[in-house]
């Protein structure tokens, strides 16, 4: 099938989450998301209590993958950043590796051009990460947690 | 593609609703999000025109529980139906792991139904999927309506692989937690077999 199975184990995740609170602080944003290309959540910090990171996270990913429409149309690989200015926040949208999204939310306590220039080196922190992370799910021999599953386990799932 | 992430002990998985036109994708959605528990479902988020037709997709976050100390999440997407929406429809397929196939029963709605079901092959095979191989069932929507084809009919057509098939009424749920459950459970199934 298409594209290899995304997997996070324990470690990535910590050295994820350590990108993202020293992103979160070196940039002065509200909140830092790690969202897969798909739209699944992969790492949040900050302020995010209040925000919907589900639906936060799908709607990033459908944008990013219209905007990765566009781009391949006018014949270009990928629009790397976007950036959306509102009142009170702004949303700052990059692709980390061609496989995840880094985005930043800000507010009047920060600036575009600290976003700007703390996000490059969070992308080449995630960058190495994701790399060895990719590395080590195609070659882990463990068995998958799903070879234990027997179809009784899945048939309970769906008992009403 | 699912997303298994360790860390926080989750399965996440893609599935997703095609068909033609108004066939009822969107409705299936919307039964499903009024009639699960609150803690079980995310907010639906609907991107449609105006007139409520779909414009880019529908999404609904559902959890259906834990499997061996895995909580399982399902993110349930909608295409937009409209021919001229392909570009989008084709972004939608990225990472899927669970198709289902809505067609409007409704005899004038065939041929549009036919050519969902091409276009959905297409589409697939442009991501390096293969309809065949993939978790999928079809449901035949609108079976209340009185020009409604018989489901030999619909079968013949629109599955000739004979995969796992509902009739539908969506508007009143017949059938669609049927529809649901079945997809679910081959995506779980195909990861289960290290998919």
């Amino acid at each position: 099938m298409a594209g290899p199975q995304m997997v996070m184990y324990d470690e990535e995740a910590r050295q994820i989450q350590v990108v993202c609170d020293r992103l979160g602080r070196d940039s002065n944003a509200r909140a830092v998301l790690v969202i897969d290309k798909n739209g699944q959540p992969i790492a949040q910090s900050g302020e995010t209590d209040h925000l919907d990171v589900t639906s936060l996270s799908s709607l990033t990913a459908g944008n990013v993958a219209a905007t990765g429409g566009i781009a391949k149309l006018l014949a270009e690989r990928e629009f790397a950043g976007q950036f959306h200015e509102g009142e009170k926040t702004n949303i700052h949208i990059s692709i980390v590796a061609q496989r995840v999204i880094l985005v930043v939310l800000f507010d009047e306590r920060s600036s575009l051009g600290l976003v700007r220039l703390r996000v490059r080196k969070a992308s080449d922190e995630l960058t190495r990460i994701l790399e060895s992370l990719i590395k080590k799910a195609a070659s882990a021999n463990a068995p998958s947690v799903f070879a234990e599953i027997t179809d009784d386990d899945i048939d309970n799932l769906f008992n009403d | 593609m699912s997303f298994i992430n360790y860390s926080s002990r989750e399965i996440n998985c893609k599935i997703v609703y095609y068909g033609p036109g108004l066939c009822g994708k969107t409705t299936n959605l919307q039964y499903i999000y009024n009639k699960t528990n609150p803690e079980a479902k995310g907010k639906m988020i609907s991107l449609a025109t105006e007139t409520e037709r779909t414009l880019f997709f529908d999404f609904l976050p559902l959890s259906l529980g834990e499997i061996r100390g895995f909580k399982t999440r399902f993110h349930l997407y909608t295409v937009p139906g409209q021919v001229f929406y392909d570009a989008s429809r084709k972004l939608i397929l990225k990472g899927v792991d669970g198709v289902v196939f809505v067609a409007d029963s409704q005899m004038e709605r065939m041929e549009a139904n036919i050519e969902s079901l091409d276009n959905l092959r297409t589409n697939l095979q442009e991501q390096g999927y293969n309809l065949d191989k993939l978790p999928y069932v079809v449901q035949y929507n609108k079976r209340d309506l009185p020009n409604a084809a018989p489901i030999d009919e619909l079968r013949q057509l629109l599955n000739p692989t004979r995969v796992v098939e509902f009739p539908g009424v969506a508007s009143s749920g017949e059938g669609v937690f049927d529809t649901l459950k079945a997809v679910a459970k081959l995506v779980l199934t195909e990861l289960k077999r290290g998919g």
